[in-house]
């Protein structure tokens, strides 16, 4: 949670990237001790090893500063924060009297086998498994797409070989 | 025995720092990165529902929600390395045209 009030803080984007960083090491240690033993290890190596990394080369490769404020930011500032707050007081208002209180998640509860998932990923829900495969392929040929040079997509592939 | 209260506040939170994030921030990457937020901030509680009600398959759709997360930043981030191309600018308040 520091980790995320850090996020908001600091002006630098790096600085930014690095206390996600922290956030989702926590969030695995969370999952680990909610029993997750799967989702803590895709966690940390999605979340903190592959998006970071490249949020982190994205930062460098195009130099970013730290941020300037404008007027119209200034104003979203006002009516946004006051918004959130009451957004959040209202949910954990409703939490507080619609959730009874003692009911409790034991350390290490559920046991989240690989095994176990493997059999509910494959077996009931193995349509949209293969449907996340095909939106990988076309987000990653889009990535490829938007981040080449204009020109090296219009000229097409090379004549010469 | 932790309450389960006690996740879901922590989610919220989580959630709450995102979207503050979102309005407050006006670096691209950053408001990018507080998108993050709020996603992590939902499989949390993805994770703490499932614990509770013994029901595996809370953790499949956190799995879901993080292909998804790493679609979106690979795409989202390819769109930020385009748009600084042609603007030569990271400050959403500078990008108001669809069109240059």
């Amino acid at each position: 949670m520091a980790g995320a009030v850090n996020l908001l803080v600091q002006s630098h984007p790096i600085n930014s990237a690095l206390s996600l960083i922290v956030v989702m090491g926590a969030l695995a240690a969370e999952y680990l001790l909610l029993g997750a033993e799967f989702v803590a290890a895709v966690q940390v190596i999605v979340y903190a090893g592959a998006i970071m990394v490249l949020f982190l080369i994205t930062i460098m490769l195009l130099n970013a500063g730290k941020e300037e404020h404008t007027k119209s930011s200034r104003i979203a500032t006002l009516l946004g924060v006051p918004g959130v707050i009451i957004g959040a007081v209202l949910v954990a208002w409703t939490l507080l009297n619609r959730s009874n209180m003692q009911a409790g998640v034991p350390i290490g509860a559920l046991k989240g086998d690989p095994q176990d998932i493997a059999r509910l990923l494959f077996h009931d829900f193995l349509l949209p498994f293969e449907v996340t495969s095909v939106l990988i392929l076309i987000a990653i040929m889009g990535a490829v797409v938007l981040a080449s040079r204009p020109e090296a997509v219009a000229r097409g592939p090379r004549k010469d070989g | 025995m932790v309450p389960l209260f006690y996740y879901l506040i922590l989610s919220g939170i989580l959630f709450a720092c995102g979207v503050l994030g979102f309005l407050i921030k006006r670096n691209i990457i950053t408001i990018f990165m507080s998108i993050e937020l709020m996603l992590n901030g939902v499989n949390l509680s993805f994770v703490a529902f499932a614990a509770h009600w013994h029901a595996l398959s809370g953790q499949v759709f956190v799995f879901f929600v993080m292909v998804v997360a790493a679609a979106e930043a690979a795409v989202g981030l390819a769109i930020i390395i385009a748009v600084y191309r042609t603007r030569e600018t990271l400050n959403v308040d500078q990008v108001n045209l669809l069109k240059l």
